[in-house]
């Protein structure tokens, strides 16, 4: 579970959100959606710290994952990361062979086992859906491969450290409606293991795939339910209007 | 109707300067060519002198190399040039000239030749030196031709003694050597400091901090080359003489640690730029999967860097490769074939600056600097054409 207690984030003079509460449930999908700019990113980035990376950023508020305060001084960062992985928006792997793209998260745990290796990167790439795919080419570039395959491979990168928590920031946004079919097919499949928070901008694909929608507006969380209701009982006139597409 | 006009004199004045440029720069490299390559075919003896054996000897011609050694008397007996055994005999003038009463020669040395032949067609182990005009159809004796400079003797050649007498030597190993190891110590030394300062001003300075460096590296380049020069003799050279306990602190190693100093600058911005252009991505990808900040730069940002890296250390030791004032300063310009950093050394370009002024325009030893000229250049252009190689293969990528 993940509880957002009260938090508040700055960037810099910029107040990007606004007293956030909420918890997320384990083994299930939960979709951040709302208008460009209101915070989504910026709350999911939170969750795995990647905003320590941007200078100038200040954080109020506690993030507890599985009970530990993320933010706490004895949390190790990358140790938090190994357990909260992430997909991003735009595929970015690295110009390394497609196997060494999902070893690298093992070899940087320090894993030398190259037998254990192997079939650690077979069976993410397998979870992944991808495997048919590659199983030849494995040791081929991995940039040569198709944008859809290329988000699949990251996705594989990022199961191969076993995460508990899986992060995507839109993760389907730069792809074609075949390849977005096969994610969405992926993260369902993925759901009965991990838990998965996902931004989307497409509202189909968030009726689709997630069982709590949470519709954010500039900086705040308007409402937070299952997704079911956030689509058709919706409590605010703000997020009917939203899902219903009169402005956004 | 005016403005037409204008365009096409401006067109104009485009064409012809980039124009006058090529030209100018297809000059240059022509000039030096065809001096360079003049050396090619002179020979190295000493003006007007020519070398004589009797004529029961079969020796027809003799390298510059082992005629030399013949007069330091390295080699001192015939079956070493593969003749009979029998000691060599060497004379020159004064020789003769001690060797035959004053009489025989003349009050004015009017009657050396006459001198000359009598000694030449006597010993048969004779190897004289004696001047052109001697050799006559009345000369008893035989002249020995001096090889050709060619381009193997002048690569493989182990002795620079361009004014030499009376053979010359013009060996350019132990320049190339010198040239070499002083450029690659150089880059031992400027690679991993220009990288490291690359990685800290790309990677972990904090903006303000590179706003103070960069500039700073910069200024690095922009210092003239006698500068670094002094600053080797006042401050490396006296160091590395007391720190070695050596005779001389004018080595190798101080040509190095200049040279290294002076290529800082550009493997450092062509470094930070090359790693600069990583894509965030690249690092946001590598961190979320929990990689720490160090195995992140060492395992995604240098190798997705590294054709930038390559291209810096090149051009790196291009600059290392051509520089000339600061080297011929601190390394000695002792003409040493040697691996030995503790060693004085000479370059090439070190050796051009230094012995320009005194070899006589369109001699032998003039024609062979440029010739040192043509090397350099060859080497320099290789290295350029590498660059573009590298970074068109980048530009695919
Ligand atoms: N690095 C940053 N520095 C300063 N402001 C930022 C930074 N990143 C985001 N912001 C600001 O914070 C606000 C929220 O940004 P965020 O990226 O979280 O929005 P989002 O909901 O993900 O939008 P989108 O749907 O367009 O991705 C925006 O107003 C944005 O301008
Ligand atoms: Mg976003």
């Amino acid at each position: 579970m993940i509880q957002i207690k009260n938090v508040n984030f700055y960037y810099k003079d910029f107040h990007a959100l606004t007293d956030i509460t909420m918890q997320i449930p384990d083994k299930a999908v939960t979709a951040f959606i709302g208008p460009s700019g209101c915070g989504k990113s910026t709350l999911l980035r939170l969750i795995n710290r990647m905003n320590d990376l941007i200078d100038g950023t200040r954080l109020t508020g506690n993030i507890l994952v599985e009970g530990q305060d993320i933010y706490d001084k004895k949390v190790e960062v990358e140790e938090l990361r190994k357990k909260v992985g992430m997909v991003f928006q735009k595929p970015n792997p690295f110009p390394k062979s497609i196997f060494e793209n999902v070893a690298y998260g093992l070899r940087v745990q320090g894993m030398k086992n190259e037998t254990e290796i192997k079939d650690r990167v077979e069976d993410a790439i397998k979870k992944a859906a991808l495997w048919s795919e590659v199983e030849r080419i494995l040791n081929n570039n991995a940039t040569n491969l198709s944008g859809g395959q290329q988000q699949r491979l990251c996705i594989a990168r990022c199961l191969a450290v076993e995460p508990h928590v899986i992060l995507m920031d839109e993760p389907a946004s730069a792809l074609d409606p075949i390849s977005t079919a096969k994610i969405e097919e992926l993260v369902l499949d993925l759901k009965s293991k991990y838990t998965i928070v996902i931004v989307t901008h497409n509202m189909q694909q968030a009726l689709r795939i997630s069982d709590h929608t949470a519709f954010f507006y500039l900086g705040e969380l308007v409402e937070y339910n299952t997704t079911h209701d956030i689509f058709h009982n919706p409590a605010q006139e703000k997020t009917k209007n939203y899902v219903t597409g009169q402005f956004g | 109707m005016f403005k037409k006009l204008s365009q096409k004199v401006q067109v104009g004045v485009l064409a012809i300067c980039s124009l006058a440029t090529s030209i100018t720069v297809i000059l240059i490299i022509i000039f030096l060519f065809s001096e360079g390559i003049s050396f090619l075919g002179m020979k190295p003896t000493e003006e007007g002198y020519v070398l004589a054996v009797n004529t029961k000897n079969n020796l027809n011609s003799i390298s510059p190399e082992l005629c030399k050694k013949v007069f330091d008397q390295e080699v001192d007996n015939w079956s070493q040039l593969g003749e009979k055994d029998m000691p060599i005999e060497l004379v020159n003038s004064d020789q003769i000239a001690t060797l035959y009463s004053e009489e025989a020669i003349g009050s004015e040395m009017e009657y050396l030749d006459t001198c000359y032949n009598d000694y030449v067609s006597k010993h048969v182990g004779v190897f004289a030196v004696m001047p052109k005009n001697y050799v006559t159809s009345k000369f008893k004796g035989r002249v020995v031709e001096v090889q050709e400079n060619s381009i193997a003797s002048f690569v493989r050649g182990r002795e620079w003694f361009p004014t030499a007498k009376p053979i010359a030597q013009f060996g350019i190993l132990p320049l190339l050597m010198g040239t070499l190891i002083v450029s690659l110590g150089a880059i031992l030394i400027a690679l991993p400091l220009g990288l490291a300062c690359a990685i800290y001003m790309s990677e972990i300075a904090k903006k303000r901090r590179r706003k103070i460096m960069k500039p700073l590296v910069e200024l690095l380049a922009g210092i003239p080359s006698v500068v670094y020069g002094f600053f080797g003799l006042i401050v490396i050279v006296p160091l590395i003489q007391t720190l070695f306990h050596l005779d001389v602190g004018e080595t190798a190693l101080a040509g190095s640690i200049i040279l290294g100093i002076m290529a800082l600058p550009t493997i450092i911005t062509i470094s930070e730029d090359a790693l600069r252009n990583v894509p965030n991505a690249m690092r946001e990808a590598s961190l979320a999967m929990g990689a720490t900040k160090w195995q992140t730069i060492y395992k995604v940002v240098i190798p997705y860097a590294s054709s930038g890296i390559t291209t810096a250390t090149v051009l790196g030791i291009g600059r290392a490769i051509g520089e000339t004032m600061a080297v011929l300063m601190v390394t000695g310009n002792a003409a040493n074939v040697t691996l030995n950093y503790l060693k004085p050394v000479r370059t090439i370009p070190a050796t051009i600056a230094a012995e320009l002024g005194e070899a006589p325009s369109g001699g032998i030893h003039f024609k062979a600097l440029f010739a040192l000229g043509c090397i350099l250049f060859l080497i320099t252009m290789s290295i350029n054409l590498y660059v573009n190689f590298v970074s068109k293969r980048r530009g695919v990528k």
